[in-house]
């Protein structure tokens, strides 16, 4: 059941992946949007898929009456998509405001945090 | 015979120096350089408690003592007195009264008088641990207690750049041997179980039928060959003459230096008389004890002399050691006491030379014996003893490890001709620095020359009487020290019987006169000999000391040059680093333990079920070829969706509805964003970079599909999914069992979440607000303008 789903997880992580090495901080971005869908799919699938019966106890009973979707992952998961929505913006915004202080959106280029010319400490007794 | 238990006491006296260090540098500032006198009453009180063990310890009587100390990993202080101990103990308190004097009249006046004392006294109470040292592990601290007050000491003048560098050299010899004893202590610990010494020392074989014999040999060589300057780790010891000469005197002849030697005599009984042992170590002591000497006649710095042969006495010790031979293990026993007493006598008249003189270079010395006579008697008491000669300890130890040696069936000939010719070339040394600064035409010196102070007399006076002394009452001695510490080294009783007058021409006594003769010899021509071992040290150029050097420089250079590679201030590489370690990381373990998961058959998904995949697949290539802006993110909203549409499929229409809402708000921002910046969203990676990291996705992407795989296709454990379900209603009262979970049962989780949306929010507000005014530019690297950003792309 779950190995179609296992195997387009893969291929979310390697274009994730693929996309975060890029140069270019928009498209890293988009990389890490990816990726925290893959990261949901992968939580997801760890707790095993079950088609179409929602975690829901009826009316009338107190226990689910048939086998239901695995409850547990799917809360986790619900917390994880919040959370990497708001460090998503967080990041875009950031990106927004790097690009509008330094110029670029070259992440090889943004260098105030370590300059080219960094001196070495002293070496010796 | 088992060990007695006794009181405490003794554990206190191996305490007692440390308590000293506190006090010293008060009664320093109190007394000056008198502070001497009190200070010394502490290895003086201590030398008295161990005069105690004396008696009964030469009847093969042992005793321990111990206090818990971490005693859920069997770490105790623990202390085991026998004969060896004993005499290590008694030579580490008794010297130690007179160093700690002489420190008092050396560094007179000096500001940091009282922080030296300190050290001293430190490493004197380390020493103490760790010959007395029971417990392994409390052992092996009070053996690297000793380094760091060695570098402590070394480095004491730490102004000086040959200092600093010494100090850090014995530190990482040392320390670095230290290690390697570690290693062979937990090696012994598991192969055994046993920590306590005297335990092990109870079953001799118990090492030796472990089956780890090698390694543990190997280890604990390691440690004891770096400690004791056995070639080639020599180096140091002759560097660590930097430190003032009280430490010289007692840390760098007579005590630390010898703690390698008396680790190998401790585990005689239990490593010792194997094939490996009587091949390793009469051979690397032999050649230690070689060059040592020959080292030591190229110098003309009184110091650095006496560490060569310093050096030089360890290998003897070393090799001695290595016969694992009853009567060469007594001239060992001899030796080292002897050693002790005329070596630390020696560096202190060095030191009182270069104290009074104001040079110890012996060329430019000369005719002291009058300006100096106490000083000069001791030194030629103490150069007897050195030498060789009648009627000193040092010709005492001499005979019967010729005795030994001679007699030793395995290799006893080629031992016994490097013990010749060692011993010939340490007489030559004891006549220079004994004769030379003192006899011949008076010399101008750099300072005029008189008698230095009682306080600088005290302790060589002391010491070479006692070699008189021990050797005039040489059968005592060999009842009271000797044989117990053989006792020890052979794991039973044996007894000594010394004299201190050959009573026949045997072998010993001509082997003597052949190095006294030899010694002569060499004396007379020391500076043809001293200009040949010049030009072949000159001819070959390198040496251990140089090889530290390189060794140092390579690695400040390596890992420059490691961190320029690895943090080249370039994000590009830290991000490609990354991914290849997760890369291997997730792939290598699958294909190392045979965890692969096995071939998945198709699963049986409806058509549409296959279409939302597919419609998924889609959009994720459609991110990577997109050239456009709009088509970027329409392509990411098309696999957010997707993601969406799955949940939907496996129901769980909650994640469901939540991936709509975020994934439609990210397309928004995104396009907000993205309109903003005039950017180009396609990718100009050239060829080979594109496969290149597509080759690092791929293997990520591939490791967690395995992984992933080979999960769900192991059972699963259903009990917290089960135990969510049983109670959602009945203790919760809710019927959908994620939404309970949320708010109830991980409610404080779900109270984390919101808190971190709030905070990226209010960040996301700062990022905005906060802007630096246009007239005044942030800081950017000057010499680096950004270039323009068509350029970056390609």
């Amino acid at each position: 059941m779950e190995s179609g789903v296992v195997i387009l997880i893969g291929l979310f992580f390697s274009v994730a992946v693929y996309l975060m090495l890029s140069k270019q901080l928009v498209r890293m971005l988009l990389g890490i949007a990816i990726l925290g869908n893959a990261v949901n799919m992968l939580i997801f699938t760890n707790g095993r898929l079950t088609r179409e019966v929602p975690p829901l106890i009826p009316e009338e009973l107190y226990t689910p009456a048939i086998q239901t979707a695995n409850p547990l992952p799917q809360a986790l998961v619900l917390t994880a998509i919040v959370i990497s929505f708001s460090f998503f913006a967080f990041l875009l915004v950031l990106a927004f405001r790097a690009y509008q202080e330094l110029g670029t959106d070259g992440v090889n280029t943004m260098r105030v945090a370590e300059p080219e010319d960094d001196q070495t400490p002293p070496q010796g007794y | 015979m088992t060990p007695a238990l006794i009181d405490d006491t003794t554990l206190y006296a191996v305490l007692a120096p440390f308590a000293a260090a506190v006090v010293a540098p008060f009664a320093t500032r109190w007394l000056k350089h008198n502070a001497a006198w009190p200070l010394a009453l502490v290895p003086a009180l201590i030398f008295l408690h161990f005069t105690g063990f004396i008696g009964p310890v030469s009847h093969g009587e042992t005793f321990v003592a111990a206090k818990a100390w971490a005693p859920s990993y069997g770490v105790n202080f623990s202390i085991y007195i026998d004969g060896l101990s004993t005499l290590f103990a008694l030579l580490i308190s008794g010297i130690g009264t007179f160093i700690i004097l002489y420190a008092g009249g050396y560094l007179k006046g000096h500001p940091q008088q009282g922080r030296f004392f300190s050290f001293l006294f430190m490493f004197m109470g380390a020493m103490l641990g760790l010959v007395l040292g029971n417990n392994l592990i409390s052992l092996f601290i009070f053996w690297e207690l000793t380094s760091i007050t060695s570098f402590l000491l070394i480095g004491f003048d730490s102004l000086r750049a040959a200092s600093r560098r010494a100090a850090l050299q014995a530190l990482v010899v040392t320390g670095g041997g230290g290690l390697a004893l570690l290693a062979g202590f937990i090696l012994i610990i598991s192969a055994t179980g046993e920590i306590e010494m005297s335990v092990l020392l109870a079953s001799p074989d118990i090492i030796k039928d472990t089956g780890l014999y090698l390694p543990i040999f190997i280890l604990v060589l390691g440690g004891a060959f770096t400690k004791s300057a056995q070639f080639p780790f020599h180096f140091w010891l002759p560097n660590a003459m930097e430190a003032p000469t009280p430490v010289s005197a007692y840390l760098h002849s007579a005590t630390m230096v010898k703690a390698g030697v008396y680790l190998l005599m401790r585990m005689h009984p239990l490593l010792g008389d194997t094939t490996l042992w009587t091949t390793v170590l009469p051979l690397f002591g032999g050649v230690t004890l070689i060059i040592g000497t020959l080292l030591a006649v190229r110098q003309t710095d009184l110091k650095l002399m006496l560490a060569y042969t310093t050096v030089a006495s360890l290998g003897l010790l070393v090799m001695l050691t290595g016969t694992s031979h009853e009567k060469a293990l007594e001239g060992a026993v001899l030796y080292l006491l002897a050693h002790s007493l005329f070596k630390g006598a020696l560096f202190m008249v060095a030191g009182t030379i270069d104290h009074e003189a104001g040079t110890r270079d012996i060329t430019k010395l000369g005719g002291l014996r009058s300006a100096m006579p106490i000083t000069f008697a001791a030194a030629c008491l103490a150069a007897l003893s050195m030498a060789g000669l009648p009627p000193f300890i040092g010709f005492v130890a001499k005979e019967v490890l010729y005795y030994g040696t001679w007699g030793w069936l395995e290799l006893g000939i080629p031992v016994t001709i490097t013990a010749v010719v060692g011993n010939a070339l340490m007489l030559v040394i004891a006549a220079a620095v004994a004769i030379k600064p003192f006899m011949g035409p008076k010399v101008e010196t750099p300072k005029h020359a008189h008698e230095g102070p009682v306080l600088l007399f005290a302790g060589p006076v002391f010491l070479s009487v006692t070699g008189l002394g021990l050797a005039l009452i040489a059968h005592t001695t060999g009842e009271l020290f000797v044989g117990p510490t053989l006792s020890s080294l052979m794991g039973v009783q044996t007894e000594v019987d010394l004299h201190l007058w050959p009573t026949a021409i045997n072998a010993p006594l001509i082997l003597s006169l052949i190095t006294i003769g030899l010694g002569i010899v060499c004396f007379t021509q020391i500076d043809r000999l001293r200009a040949v071992v010049g030009s072949v040290l000159t001819s070959i150029g390198w040496g251990p000391d140089k090889g530290f050097d390189q060794a140092v420089a390579g690695i400040v250079a390596g890992s420059g040059r490691f961190t320029r590679f690895a943090q080249n201030g370039k994000m590009q590489t830290y991000m490609v680093l990354t991914f290849i370690f997760t890369g291997i990381a997730v792939l290598l373990p699958g294909f190392l333990t045979g965890g692969l998961p096995a071939m998945p058959s198709l699963p049986d998904y409806r058509f549409y079920e296959w279409g939302i995949l597919f419609i998924a697949a889609i959009g994720l290539f459609a991110v990577l070829v997109a050239d456009t802006r709009l088509t970027a993110i329409v392509s990411l909203g098309i696999q957010g969706f997707a993601v969406a549409l799955i949940f939907m499929m496996f129901g769980a229409p909650d994640l469901s509805f939540t991936q709509f809402m975020v994934e439609t708000l990210s397309v928004v921002i995104l396009a907000l964003v993205m309109t903003r910046l005039n950017l180009l969203p396609s990718d100009h990676r050239p060829k080979g970079a594109a496969i290149f990291t597509g080759i690092i996705a791929g293997a990520v992407g591939l490791g967690l599909t395995l992984t992933l795989l080979a999960i769900t296709q192991a059972p699963f454990d259903t009990r917290l999914s089960d135990f969510f379900a049983q109670y959602s209603r009945t203790i919760a009262h809710g019927r959908n069992i994620v939404n309970v979970i949320i708010v109830d049962f991980r409610g404080f989780d779900t109270l984390g979440e919101i808190a971190v949306v709030v905070l990226a929010g209010l960040c996301v507000l700062a990022l905005i607000r906060v802007r630096t005014r246009p007239d005044k530019p942030i800081e950017t690297p000057p010499t680096k303008p950004a270039k323009p950003i068509a350029e970056e792309a390609h």
